[in-house]
Order: C-alpha cells, then sequence, then structure tokens
C-alpha cells in the first residue's frame, strides 16, 4: 500500500496557522460552554419562531423527528469515536451500518424486536471485526479497507434479501418487522404542567417546553438506550483504565506499547465495538423509520456520522452538536416553505452570536467576518420568498465543510489517527 | 529481484481464487449450486452480447479510476469523483446543448466543460487543504452530498429543458447528433467483426485508453509527474528539492478532477443523449477506488481491473435469467477487492523482511571479521 501510506491528518500540521490566545470563554468548564451553546441554540430558534410566525420550527413533531434523525447519525458517529480515539479511522462505518439495517431487521421477523436489536449490533460488530482484522493484523490502509467493507456491507445484504425465502420474492426490501421497541413517557408527572407551557407561546419557555416533551413522551426505548450511550462512552473513554489505554493508543501506540498496553487487543476491542455501534444505528432506521430493511436506506448516513464527529472534534459532546444540526436539517427538509425559509434568520442569529463571542475574544477580524455573514443571511431572507428546496438537506454539509474552513485550526484529531501501527520485531 | 517480481503477480490472482471459493462458500451456504454458477459463466459470460456489455462497462470504470489513481500517486484521497462527475456531467450535457458545432468540435467543446468543471468542483478540496489544512477526504466526503444538491438546484432552476417540449423526466435538452459518440460497429464491421444493431460498441472505450495515455505520459515522461510522484513518495524530499507542496496539491487535484469530469459522459454523449437524474448512474466514484486498488495505480493495471469489474457486472444477466443470485458478484466484487489488497500488503512486507535480510548479510560480510569458512558459507535465506 505505498500508494496511501500517510494518510489522513485532518489538519496537517505543517499547514496550520499559529493558533491565537485563549480567551476568558475557552476557559471556562466544557459542560458550561455547552449549555451556554444549548441555550443560545434554542433561543435563537425562539426568537427566529417569533420574527417569522413559523410556529413549526419549534413544535413538538418537529423535534421528536429530527432527534430520531440524528440518532441513527449519532451512533455511527459515537462508532467513529471509539474507533478514531484508538487511532483507527473507520470509513467502513456506513457498510457497517448496513448489516446492522439488514440482520435488525432479519432478527425483528425471526425471532422478535429486542432479539432483532442484538442481532443487528453482531451484524454491525462483526463488520468492525473485519475492519480490525485487516487494519490491524494485516495493515491494510484503513480508508481503503474501509472503501472494501462498505462494498460488501452492500453487496452481502442485497444477496441475503434475494436468498432469505421466508421474505417472498422482494429483491429490495424484507417485510415489515412484526413487532417494534416499545414507547414510553419518560417524565410522566411533568407532562401536564409542560404541555401547559408550551401551548402558551412564550418566548423561550414554551419552545423549551415543547423540546422537552417532544425528548420525553412517547420515546421509543431505542432513543433511549442511543442517548445513554454518550454518558457511557464518555465514562468509559475519559474515566476508566481501560479508555485511557485505549486513548493513549490513539495518540502514541509504541509509548503505550512500551509502558504494557497490549495495543492490538485495545485496538480489535475500539473497531468492534465502533463496528457495533454503527450497527445499532442501522438498527435504528429500521425500527425508528420504515420498520423493514430496505435496500440504500442508510442514505450515507455512516459518512455523515463520521463528519458529525469530526465537526465535534472527536468529543462526544460536540458529536452531539454535529449530529443534532444533522438530524435537524434532514427533518426541515419535509416541512413548508416557511418554514424551512424561516431558517436563515436562525442562521443569521446564530451568525451575530459567533460575532459577539469573536468580540469577547477580541478577534476582531472574525467578529466582522460573522457579523456580516449574518446580515447577508438576514438580506436573503427579507427578499426572498423561501429557500431553494434542494439545498436544505444539504445545508449541515455545508455547515460542516464552513467549520472544517474556519476552525480547521482549533480541530485536533487523535496523534495517530489513521496511521498503521506494527509492533516492532514482527 | 525476479522472485519478488513473481510474487507480486501471484499475490493478486492466488486473492481472486481466494474471494471465488468466498463467493463459492456463500453460495453453497444459502443452497445454491457453485457449480450452477460456474456453468451459467462458461456457457454464456462469454457471449457476444456479454463482450459487448463488459467493453461498455469498463470505460467508466477505468476513467474513475484513473482519476482517483491520481490522487493516490501523491497520497491524496480524491474520494470526490463521486460528485466530480456529476456535477461535470450535467453541465457539459447543457452547455452541449446550448450550442451548435460541427460534431468533431462539438464533441471536444463537451469533453473541454466536463473537464473544466470536474476540475473546478475538485479544486475546493484541494484549495481548502492546501490554504486550511483540511483533510480532502472529509471534505470530499461533504462535497458529494452537496453536489447532489447543487446539480438538483441547477438542473431545475437554469438547466432543464422547457417543460412540455421533451416529455419523461427532468433532465436537459438532448444533444444533436452532432455532440454524440458514434457507435463502433461500422469500424468492427470493417476489420471482420459484425454485431447486431441491438448490441453496439460505444466508441467512449476510445476515451478510455486516450485517458489512459495521456495518464500514463503525463505521470512518467513529464515534469509535473515526476513532481506528483516525488511529493507522493517523499514529500519533506520534494520539497528540498523546490517544490512547492500546496501548488501541487491544487495542480493533483486539478489534473484528477479533469479527468473525473469524462466519468459521466458516457450515456450522454450515446444512449440517453441527456443527463437527467437516471441517465448518469451514480457510485462510479466509489467504484474507481476499488478498481484503482486492484490495478495498484499502473495504466495497465487499472485496465485490467476495470475489465473484470465490468466483466462481473456484465454477469449479472446471465445469472438472473438462470434464477441464480445475480448479487453474488458485488459480493465476489467486495472480496475481491479486500483480499487483494491485503495479499499486496502481505507481499510487501515480505519484501521488506527479504530486503533488511539481504542488507543484515551484507552488513555482517563487510563488517565481521573474515569468515573462516569460505566466501559461499553463510546461507541464511529466511522463508
Amino acid at each position: 500500500m505505498t500508494a496511501v501510506q500517510k494518510r489522513s491528518a485532518i489538519v496537517e500540521p505543517s499547514l496550520v496557522p499559529k493558533t491565537r490566545q485563549d480567551d476568558p470563554f475557552s476557559r471556562l468548564p466544557r459542560w458550561s460552554r455547552y449549555t451556554i451553546y444549548l441555550v443560545v441554540g434554542v433561543a435563537a430558534l425562539s426568537l427566529a419562531r417569533e420574527i417569522t410566525g413559523a410556529g413549526q420550527l419549534t413544535a413538538v413533531g418537529t423535534f421528536r423527528f429530527a432527534l430520531q434523525l440524528s440518532l441513527p447519525i449519532a451512533m455511527a458517529g459515537l462508532g467513529g469515536l471509539w474507533s478514531e480515539r484508538a487511532g483507527v479511522v473507520n470509513i467502513g462505518l456506513e457498510g457497517m451500518m448496513v448489516l446492522g439495517t439488514w440482520f435488525g431487521a432479519y432478527g425483528a421477523i425471526a425471532y422478535g424486536p429486542w432479539q432483532g436489536v442484538l442481532l443487528g449490533v453482531a451484524g454491525g460488530a462483526v463488520g468492525g471485526l473485519l475492519h480490525a482484522v485487516a487494519t490491524i493484523s494485516f495493515g491494510v490502509d484503513h480508508i481503503i479497507s474501509g472503501v472494501a467493507i462498505n462494498l460488501l456491507g452492500v453487496g452481502l445484504t442485497n444477496f441475503l434479501t434475494t436468498t432469505t425465502t421466508s421474505w417472498g420474492a422482494q429483491t429490495k426490501e424484507s417485510p415489515a418487522i412484526p413487532a417494534n421497541i416499545p414507547r414510553v413517557d419518560l417524565l410522566p408527572f411533568l407532562k401536564g404542567p409542560l404541555t401547559d407551557l408550551s401551548k402558551q407561546g412564550r418566548f423561550f419557555l414554551s419552545d423549551t417546553a415543547r423540546i422537552l416533551l417532544a425528548f420525553t413522551t412517547n420515546v421509543s426505548l431505542l432513543v433511549v438506550i442511543g442517548v445513554l450511550l454518550f454518558p457511557f462512552t464518555y465514562y468509559v473513554l475519559w474515566k476508566t483504565r481501560i479508555g485511557l489505554r485505549l486513548r493513549s493508543v490513539g495518540e502514541d501506540p509504541e509509548a503505550a506499547d512500551s509502558l504494557g498496553v497490549r495495543v492490538y487487543g485495545v485496538k480489535y476491542l475500539a473497531v468492534s465495538m465502533s463496528g457495533a455501534l454503527a450497527g445499532l444505528g442501522g438498527v435504528m432506521l429500521v425500527y425508528l423509520f420504515a420498520e423493514k430493511f430496505q435496500s440504500g436506506q442508510t442514505g450515507g448516513r455512516g459518512f455523515i456520522g463520521l463528519a458529525a464527529m469530526i465537526f465535534g472534534n472527536w468529543r462526544p459532546g460536540g458529536l452531539i452538536m454535529g449530529a443534532g444540526l444533522f438530524g435537524f436539517m434532514d427533518a426541515m427538509q419535509s416541512q413548508v416553505n416557511s418554514t424551512a425559509h424561516a431558517l436563515l434568520v436562525v442562521a443569521a442569529l446564530l451568525l451575530a452570536a459567533m460575532a459577539v463571542r469573536q468580540l469577547i475574544k477580541k478577534a476582531w477580524r472574525s467578529a466582522g467576518i460573522f457579523a456580516v455573514l449574518g446580515g447577508l443571511s438576514y438580506f436573503w431572507y427579507t427578499q426572498t420568498d423561501e429557500l431553494p428546496r434542494e439545498f436544505i438537506p444539504y445545508s449541515a454539509h455545508i455547515a460542516t465543510l464552513l467549520v472544517l474552513v474556519f476552525a480547521a485550526q482549533r480541530l485536533r484529531m487523535p496523534a495517530a489517527d489513521g496511521r498503521i501501527y506494527r509492533r516492532s520485531g514482527r | 529481484m525476479k522472485q519478488r517480481l513473481s510474487l507480486q503477480l501471484a499475490a493478486p490472482l492466488l486473492a481472486l481464487a481466494f474471494a471465488l471459493m468466498v463467493s463459492a462458500l456463500i453460495l453453497l451456504l444459502a443452497d445454491y449450486s457453485p457449480a450452477d454458477v460456474i456453468r451459467v459463466v462458461v456457457e454464456e459470460g462469454f457471449r457476444r452480447q456479454r463482450m459487448v456489455d463488459t467493453i461498455n462497462r469498463a470505460g467508466p470504470y477505468y476513467i474513475s479510476a484513473v482519476a482517483v489513481a491520481i490522487g493516490f500517486k501523491m497520497n491524496l484521497f480524491n474520494i470526490g469523483v463521486e460528485g466530480q462527475y456529476k456535477v461535470a456531467a450535467l453541465v457539459a450535457a447543457w452547455a452541449g446543448a446550448s450550442v451548435a458545432f460541427p460534431a468533431p468540435l462539438h464533441v471536444a467543446f463537451i469533453f473541454m466543460v466536463a473537464a473544466l468543471s470536474g476540475a473546478a468542483y475538485a479544486a475546493i478540496p484541494g484549495i481548502l487543504k492546501a490554504t486550511r489544512g483540511v483533510n480532502e477526504v472529509i471534505s470530499s466526503i461533504m462535497l458529494n452530498s452537496i453536489a447532489f444538491g447543487l446539480s438538483s438546484f441547477l438542473l431545475a432552476r437554469f438547466m432543464r429543458a422547457p417543460k412540455g417540449k421533451y416529455p419523461g423526466t427532468i433532465g436537459t435538452v438532448p444533444l444533436p447528433g452532432s455532440g454524440r459518440l458514434p457507435s463502433l460497429n461500422g469500424v468492427l464491421a470493417t476489420i471482420g467483426i459484425h454485431l447486431p444493431t441491438s448490441s453496439r460498441v460505444q466508441s467512449y472505450v476510445l476515451v478510455a485508453v486516450a485517458i489512459g495515455i495521456i495518464y500514463h505520459v503525463i505521470i512518467w515522461r513529464t515534469r509535473f509527474g515526476f513532481d506528483l510522484r516525488a511529493t507522493g513518495s517523499n514529500p519533506e524530499a520534494a520539497q528540498a528539492s523546490g517544490v512547492n507542496p500546496k501548488r501541487m496539491i491544487i495542480r493533483a487535484m486539478l489534473f484528477s478532477g479533469a479527468i473525473a469530469g469524462f466519468v459521466g459522459l458516457n450515456n450522454i454523449m450515446t444512449d440517453a443523449g441527456r443527463y437527467t437524474d437516471v441517465s448518469v448512474i451514480s457510485g462510479l466514484g466509489f467504484t474507481g477506488i476499488a478498481v484503482a486498488l486492484l490495478g495498484r495505480n499502473n495504466p495497465v493495471g487499472i485496465a485490467f481491473a476495470a475489465v473484470l469489474w465490468a466483466f462481473m457486472d456484465a454477469l449479472q444477466t446471465p445469472l438472473s435469467t438462470n434464477d441464480l443470485p445475480k448479487q453474488i458478484t458485488a459480493i465476489l466484487q467486495g472480496v475481491t477487492v479486500m483480499s487483494v489488497v491485503i495479499a499486496y500488503e502481505v507481499v510487501r512486507r515480505i519484501g521488506v523482511r527479504q530486503q533488511a535480510a539481504a542488507l543484515r548479510r551484507d552488513d555482517m560480510a563487510g563488517d565481521a571479521p573474515p569468515p573462516s569458512e569460505p566466501s559461499g558459507g553463510p546461507k541464511v535465506v529466511p522463508a
């Protein structure tokens, strides 16, 4: 593999401009920064709703749909996080997700809903294991192995769909799954007051109530599991010994090896876990949307998950923001034009917030750029009646691209990410 | 040295055999007989219609793989061929239908527009990498998705044929005859191969051949190609010898994108004659990656790989008419790629180990005190 030996620094060190002085805001603890981001985000949505009158912008249904659309992406992203933190770039997430959809649907039809979830997760994990064998034991370039796994995932599931006789003569999809994972109300005692508040149309408070309603009522247990995997991942990777070893392998495998870490073993674990999570993402696509397997169901969400993870700077909190952005924009696609149009005001407000953030930082030029962009966005809103529909589903992609352009110097990937590691003496 | 060469040739063949075995096993597990599949392949896979089909399919694969290989030559991963050819095909189809030129000029014009638009779209990740240090893989993945939005936006708002005039799906105005590629059946008839009009060998395959020659000449016979390969194999040394790495990134992406622009022209300039959402099939960019890997970025190697891949595709028709699962070809393709890249890596390691062993032997011969026995003595040849 001489062709693509030195892969994949997201930020090539030699090309990065010098970082600026840190400002008070970046010195805040991480959790409080994320809280501020959240509050600003909700406030922007709420204010935009007041300005434009597009009530659907913060409707319960919109948020529930956005949550469900975010989760498969988030699971793929979490898979990417596990794998890349251990130094293995996993572009095969898409293929592992496809395996998850097929085996999830098969298990659900043949055995039952929970068995289906397990089988789908196992299917994804097998894909991850294959990636591990190719990249860790055989030292194949990570991206090449990933591309091959994506080919295999699609080929194998299409083959299995035609040859599974119990599924009938369909060659592109399975029959509907007979039973789904139950849906529950998480905080039944809050449902009444929240519903009241959500109907009052108060700035910020009612919108927050609607978001809480969307996230706590009529939630599939699968969604609950998916959300809980975030604190779980954070705890395991950042607060346990195995997590420390895993991350050390992603930063400097030689040093980790010299300290007695079983580098290959840790990498195998991380990449298999990565496949399992991507498989769970595939299972969610089956259970939360079509309720059956469909060829091409994943629609590139494995790649998007990877992008969301990079958007989030290889951290779970940032990944939530990235996946949320992609899910929200996906949900906007099915909205009426006026709601999608109101997104321009949201963008203008968020850009204004960014400008303020840069002002605090005393980065005058960036502040100016953000302010101008925000102004342009608002101007665009006043001059038009609708957004070009074709771009709405891709606005999160454009946002990710912009984040890469403007924040590339602040993103920090694991130091040994994508590097082929071989124990010396072998 | 000779031993290494034969190993390098044997590796992909062994890997292919392994892939065939895995596919046979999967067929057995699914209650199909591999013997039936082999019988169909032998009896019907090599008929004239299948051969024509293979040649026609191989063209786009070859061009796509060359576009990817140009990036590989300097360690750039142009995973964005997918988006580049989609945008280029649309713009070229639209531009080609809006002008009137005599035939050769018209075809050249369409090629030029396609190359320019492909290069323009590929310039985005190139510039982002060179100026902002953004990894080209992730920006290209984003741009692949954005290309879908961009092409449907351009098509719907600016480039679509007037409503009502051309029935059917939304698309550009069909190209006039002067902008289409002729079929090669007439030429083939003069050398004694008579094909029925239903199976046409498209002259697009000649475009692929031309691109293969251009690729070879530019990469191995020009200063630019030398710089490109030098940057790929040792960026520090290349920089020390005066190559500007940032400029090389952008130029390599432009070249790769220009070639990628040709990938989607097959249908536009032959059967369909226009760009619609279905006339340009998607996925050719990813196939190109696989084909480039199989062919090891070598112009001739890629040609073999493209034909092999296209042949596997062409087998789908006879397999499904015989009630056999045609999807097995996709599994075969996937396993082939995986096992071939593993085989290449294993061969590379064996080579490195042999070289190291040879060096050690030389070292010992030089430094150690003269051995007691005659110099032919130590025969420490590791397996």
